[in-house]
Parts: structure tokens; C-alpha cells; sequence
């Protein structure tokens, strides 16, 4: 059994299901993920673990303890909120020692463990301040300390960079990694951001709907989407409707066959969609790109290391990142291009006729 | 000064003179006891006075059992109300507000129908007793007050968030409202009980008719025999709520902007 573990959770509210059969494993030190849109429940299931809410079905253990109707106080957990949190009327060190404090440990064990966690943070020199004499990112930090002050079992964290400007979100998420890593905590860490959830996560929960779409690495995720929401949702991804026939690995592209890494399933003719992400498709045949598409470019972004191409193609509009190079500047719309790629590169996602996926831009 | 900016300040004007020319004149004729000069005649008899003492003294413990005791009923309901009844907060507030509709002298009478030396529960039996009726009506009555400061005090904090960390952190209800509630609404609670505060000391109907030695009844005694007292005695009456009010302030102000501020940095920011 994992350290943590979710099995059969549904959560209602009235009529209203929010969360539905949620099974969930996380090991002992596992960085988790929960990423979605905004409303499929992210937020509800962390609470179901917190304790804050009760799950209408199915169970919660923390290492072997079943939790599931224990009450937020009783669980030892570690909270971290999107608003900090903090208590205004305390002082940064007594925030952080008031975990200690409820639990009755000793004055001295306290400040031991207060200059400690302050100086994890790096914030040791803030002690005496109050929350409204910090930024944001210094008042999430200690927030952090203080759920992490009375050593709890599991860190939940919903959405604590979502207040903040860019800059910080970037240093802090690293901040937070490092920090999960030496004090080797269980973590879930709640984000609609998938740049986010990919850049930091052991094993990311892609949710929709109150369900899990999948489950995986960030790798996994990124190169594997098991299904088209978790395409459309993680990543930029360009669709192209091919048609298969037949049981073998070929399909065809507008008359232009493409070769596949594995059959698609199924037999006879049918559609499929092929979906690409911007940095499979090359403007030079290398190595084992033996995959061709022939288009005409639409327009050129220049993003600086690279430049993506927005090619017309006859089964759909492809995304396409190439490297920028001084030496060669990159195509002129309307001039006509041919994209290469590798079988590994291209992935067909099931389902005919279905609307295509529009890629989320991160908020 | 234009003649659009003078307006306002005409009328801003009148409204000062309207509060201040009563003052004025009670201040001034408090002073006149003496016939031809000024002096402070009038309040060294009111001073001299061993009933005003008392009076003053008992209305002044009267208020404070009131604040203590109303905030006591007051921060822990509309705690709970907002974090788990944010649909009864309407009726509540509706509740609090009955005592600004209903007359005290109906609550009084209330009370001694309900509680006389012959009913079940017989509070005006004994001296004590009776006190105790009198702090719960005038908790009752500061009610609207108490509860209105309170409540939103409550709105300006997230309680819900601030609650969920603390009970995360192991802490269980009564820590949360004494450790991390109470401390955040207290300039909130203050406010309400500068109000409690000038209700008791102004009351006297409730005093009068359960009969106790309360300073509202005092001045109204004094008001019927004497002249020059009765507006020294309005004056001082004024004067100390006041200077309640600025010890209030003092106590828990905030500067504006900034969070609820412990006095500690306060201070420690005002160079
Ligand atoms: N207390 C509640 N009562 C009724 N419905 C609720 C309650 N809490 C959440 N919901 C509903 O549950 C759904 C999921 O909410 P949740 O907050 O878990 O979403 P989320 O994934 O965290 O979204 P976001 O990214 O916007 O924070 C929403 O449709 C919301 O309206
Ligand atoms: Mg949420």
C-alpha cells in the first residue's frame, strides 16, 4: 500500500458530483500534481485529504492510517493556501511555532526549530516582522515553514503561486522542489499552470471533470497523452485528420502516407487524427524522420531560439517549432515547406469526427 | 476659495454648530453656579457628592461586565455563523437589530414579568440578582452595536482560510477563536464596545425601572432639584465617554492601510 492513498473517492455537493472514483497511490517522498481546468475539482480532492471536506464514498489512508473521517486537526497534515494565510496578529517566528505551540511541545525545542525552518527559507532575518510588513512571495514562505514546522506527514499546497507575478512563481516553485526534496515529504501541490505541474512534478494527475485523465511522469504526460483532453490540455498540439486502412502502422495524410510507431487499432477504412506537438515536426529530413507533410506556410513567429511556423497542410493547420539559426532566416509565408518526422513524433488520437483540440494557452 | 468648494463647508459648518452650541452652552452654564463669575462650583459639588461616586463607579463596572459579556456571546456567534451558517447571517443580524425597534422600556417589563421574585427563575429576588438582569439588558441592548462592529470586523479577515490553517496546523475551535479570531477582530470589538460603553453610562430606563443605583437615574434625580449640577454632571458624563473612546482608539487603533498591527511594532514604526 502507498504512503498515501486515495481509493474509490467521490465527492457531492447536493446533486452536484464534483469528484468522482478517484484512486490515487502516492509514495512516501512522492511530488505530486493535480492539474486541470479551473472547476474540475482540484481544490475539492485536496480538501478531501486536508480534512476540510468529507468524501461522499471511498477512503483516505496516510501511512496505513485510515483518515477518512478524522477531522483536519487530527491528521497531521501541512497546508499551504493560494491567499498565505498567515495569521496577521502574530509576528513571522510565531506563525511558524504555532503548529509547535498547539501541540504542546517545549519553548526551547520551539525557537530551535523556528530558526531552522526560517532558515530553510531563508527568511531568518524576517523573525520579528508581521505578515503585512512581507511581499507575497516572503509571506508564502513562511506560510510554507509554518506547515512545515510541526513535521507533517503530507504538504498540500492549492494553487500557493497563483498570487504571485511571474518572476517569483518561477524561483519559488524551484524553491519549493528543493525544499520537498531535502525534507523528503509527501507532497500534493494543486495548479491549473501545466508549465507548473510539468517543471517540478514526480507524477502529475491530470483531472477533468472530477475524474482522472491520466496519470504519469511529466514525461509520460507530455509524449504519451493517453487521451485527447490530456493532449489538448498539456502542451501545444496541432491535429490533422488522416484516414487508416486496413491493420497496419501506415495511414494517409490527403494522399501522402504517413507511418505510425504502432497499428492503429481497429480494422477497415476509418479517420483518425494525428496530433502533433510544434517541436516534433523539422523542416530537414534527419535520421529517421522518414514522415513527410507538404504545406504552405501561413504565417512565421519569431519567439527567439525559436520560430514557430504556422503551416497550412491539407488535413489541417500544423504548429511547428524550429530552431532559429543566423545562418539561414526562416521561410516566407505562402512559400511552400515540407515537415519531417519520425514515427515516435506523431500520435493518433481516437475518436472520429471529433471537434479538434484547441491547445490552452497557459494562464 | 471657490463658491462650489464653500458649499460643503457651509453645511459641514452648520452640522459642527448644531452638535457644538448645546455643549457650549451646558459647559457655560455648569460654570455659571457662582452668580457673577465663572468657576467650577457646579463640579466640585458634583465631585463632593459620595452618590455620584457610587453611581458613576457602578455604571462604569456595569458597562464593563456588559462589553465583556457581550463580546463573549457576540465574537463566538458571529464567528460561527459565518464559517458554518453564511445563510442565517440575514436572521441574525435581523435578531441583533430588534432591540433598535423595540423600546427598553418593553424589555424591561418583559424582564420582570418573566423573572420577578415569584416566577420560576427569580433574578430581582436579590441585589445580585438584579445586577445580573441589568448587565443582560444592557447586553441586549448594545446588541445591534456589538454585533454590527463585530461581524464586520469578521468580513475584513478571511476567517474561513485563516481557520483551515490553524486547524492544519493541529490547533483545535476554542484555540482558533481566542488565539487567531479574536486577536484579528479586536479593534472591531473595541469599537463595539465604546458604544456598549456610552449606552450603560447614558441609560436610564432600564436602571430606573429594575430600581438600581445607576448613574442614569442619579442625573435624572439631580436634573429634578438642582440647577447648575445636572449640566456639570453632563459635561463629566460626556468628558469620560470621550475619554473612553480616545483610550479606546489608543489601545486599538489601527493605522489606516495596515493590517490589525500589534501596539509592539506600532511603536516600534512610529519613530
Ligand atoms: N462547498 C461547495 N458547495 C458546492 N459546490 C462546490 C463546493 N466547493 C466546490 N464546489 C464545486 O465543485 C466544483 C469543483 O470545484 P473545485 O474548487 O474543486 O475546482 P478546482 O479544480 O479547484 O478549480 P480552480 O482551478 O478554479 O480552483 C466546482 O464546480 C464548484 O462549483
Ligand atoms: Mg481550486
Amino acid at each position: 500500500m502507498s504512503f498515501l492513498d486515495i481509493s474509490g473517492v467521490s465527492k457531492s455537493f447536493g446533486g452536484n458530483t464534483v469528484v468522482r472514483g478517484f484512486d490515487l497511490g502516492v509514495r512516501r517522498g512522492e511530488f505530486i500534481s493535480f492539474l486541470g481546468p479551473s472547476g474540475c475539482g482540484k481544490t475539492t480532492m485536496l480538501r478531501m485529504v486536508a480534512g476540510f471536506e468529507q468524501p461522499s464514498a471511498g477512503t483516505i489512508t496516510i501511512d496505513g492510517e485510515d483518515v477518512t473521517h478524522r477531522p483536519p486537526n487530527a491528521r497531521r497534515i501541512g497546508m499551504v493556501f493560494q491567499a498565505y494565510a498567515l495569521f496577521p496578529n502574530m509576528s513571522v517566528g510565531d506563525n511558524v511555532a504555532f503548529g509547535l505551540k498547539v501541540a504542546g511541545r517545549p519553548a526551547a525545542e520551539r525557537g530551535r526549530r523556528v530558526d531552522e525552518m526560517l532558515g530553510l527559507i531563508k527568511l531568518a532575518h524576517l523573525k520579528d516582522r508581521y505578515p503585512y510588513q512581507l511581499s507575497g512571495g516572503q509571506q508564502q514562505r513562511v506560510a510554507l515553514a509554518r506547515a512545515l514546522a510541526p513535521s507533517p506527514r503530507v504538504l498540500l499546497l492549492d494553487e500557493p503561486l497563483s498570487a504571485l507575478d511571474a518572476k517569483i512563481r518561477v524561483s519559488l516553485r524551484t524553491e519549493i522542489r528543493a525544499l520537498q526534496r531535502e525534507l523528503g515529504i509527501t507532497t500534493i501541490f494543486v495548479t491549473h499552470d501545466q508549465e507548473e505541474a510539468l517543471s517540478i512534478s514526480d507524477r502529475i494527475v491530470v483531472m477533468s471533470e472530477g475524474r482522472i485523465e491520466q496519470c504519469g511522469t511529466p514525461h509520460e504526460i507530455y509524449n504519451r497523452p493517453r487521451t485527447r483532453f490530456v493532449a489538448g490540455f498539456v502542451g501545444t498540439l496541432s491535429l490533422v485528420e488522416a484516414v487508416a486502412e486496413g491493420s497496419g502502422a501506415t495511414v494517409s495524410v490527403a494522399g501522402q502516407p504517413v507511418t505510425l510507431a504502432e497499428p492503429v487499432p481497429g480494422s477497415g477504412r476509418r479517420p483518425v487524427t494525428l496530433a502533433f506537438r510544434p517541436e516534433a515536426l523539422k523542416l530537414d529530413a534527419g535520421e529517421n524522420r522518414v514522415n513527410a507533410i507538404r504545406g504552405t506556410v501561413e504565417a512565421a513567429e519569431f519567439l527567439g531560439s525559436v520560430v514557430r511556423l504556422r503551416v497550412a497542410a491539407p488535413g489541417g493547420t500544423l504548429l511547428a517549432d524550429v530552431f532559429n539559426s543566423p545562418a539561414a532566416p526562416p521561410p516566407a509565408p505562402g512559400e511552400p515547406v515540407t515537415l519531417h518526422f519520425a514515427p515516435g513524433d506523431v500520435f493518433a488520437l481516437d475518436g472520429e469526427g471529433a471537434a479538434p483540440v484547441q491547445p490552452m494557452a497557459a494562464e | 476659495m471657490s463658491g462650489a468648494r464653500l458649499g460643503p463647508w457651509i453645511v459641514v459648518g452648520l452640522a459642527a454648530l448644531y452638535f457644538v452650541l448645546p455643549l457650549v452652552a451646558t459647559f457655560e452654564f455648569s460654570l455659571s453656579m457662582l452668580r457673577g463669575t465663572w468657576s467650577f462650583e457646579a463640579y466640585r459639588v458634583v465631585f463632593a457628592d459620595p452618590a455620584f461616586r457610587q453611581t458613576f463607579g457602578f455604571s462604569v463596572l456595569a458597562a464593563l461586565a456588559t462589553i465583556v459579556l457581550g463580546a463573549l456571546l457576540v465574537v463566538p456567534t458571529a464567528y460561527w455563523v459565518r464559517l458554518r451558517f453564511p445563510r442565517l447571517r440575514a436572521v441574525i443580524e435581523f435578531v441583533t437589530l430588534l432591540p433598535l425597534v423595540i423600546p427598553a422600556i418593553v424589555l424591561v417589563f418583559g424582564y420582570l414579568r418573566l423573572y420577578n421574585s415569584s416566577s420560576w427563575l427569580p433574578f430581582t429576588g436579590s441585589a445580585w440578582g438584579t445586577n445580573l438582569l441589568l448587565v443582560f439588558g444592557y447586553v441586549v441592548l448594545s446588541l445591534p452595536y456589538m454585533y454590527r462592529a463585530v461581524d464586520t470586523g469578521m468580513g475584513a479577515i478571511d476567517i474561513r482560510t485563516l481557520t483551515e490553517a490553524a486547524e492544519s496546523l493541529g490547533a483545535r475551535r476554542r484555540t482558533i477563536l481566542f488565539q487567531v479570531i479574536l486577536p484579528n477582530v479586536r479593534a472591531a470589538v473595541l469599537s463595539g464596545a465604546f458604544l456598549s460603553f456610552a449606552i450603560v453610562i447614558g441609560d436610564f430606563v432600564i436602571a430606573g425601572l429594575l430600581n438600581r443605583p445607576a448613574f442614569g437615574p442619579y442625573l435624572a434625580l439631580i436634573g429634578q432639584n438642582r440647577a447648575y449640577e445636572p449640566a456639570a454632571l453632563a459635561v463629566v458624563a460626556f468628558a469620560a465617554t470621550w475619554g473612553c473612546m480616545a483610550l479606546l482608539q489608543l489601545l486599538g487603533g489601527r493605522a489606516p492601510g495596515a493590517a490589525a498591527a500589534p501596539l509592539r511594532t506600532r511603536r516600534k514604526a512610529i519613530p
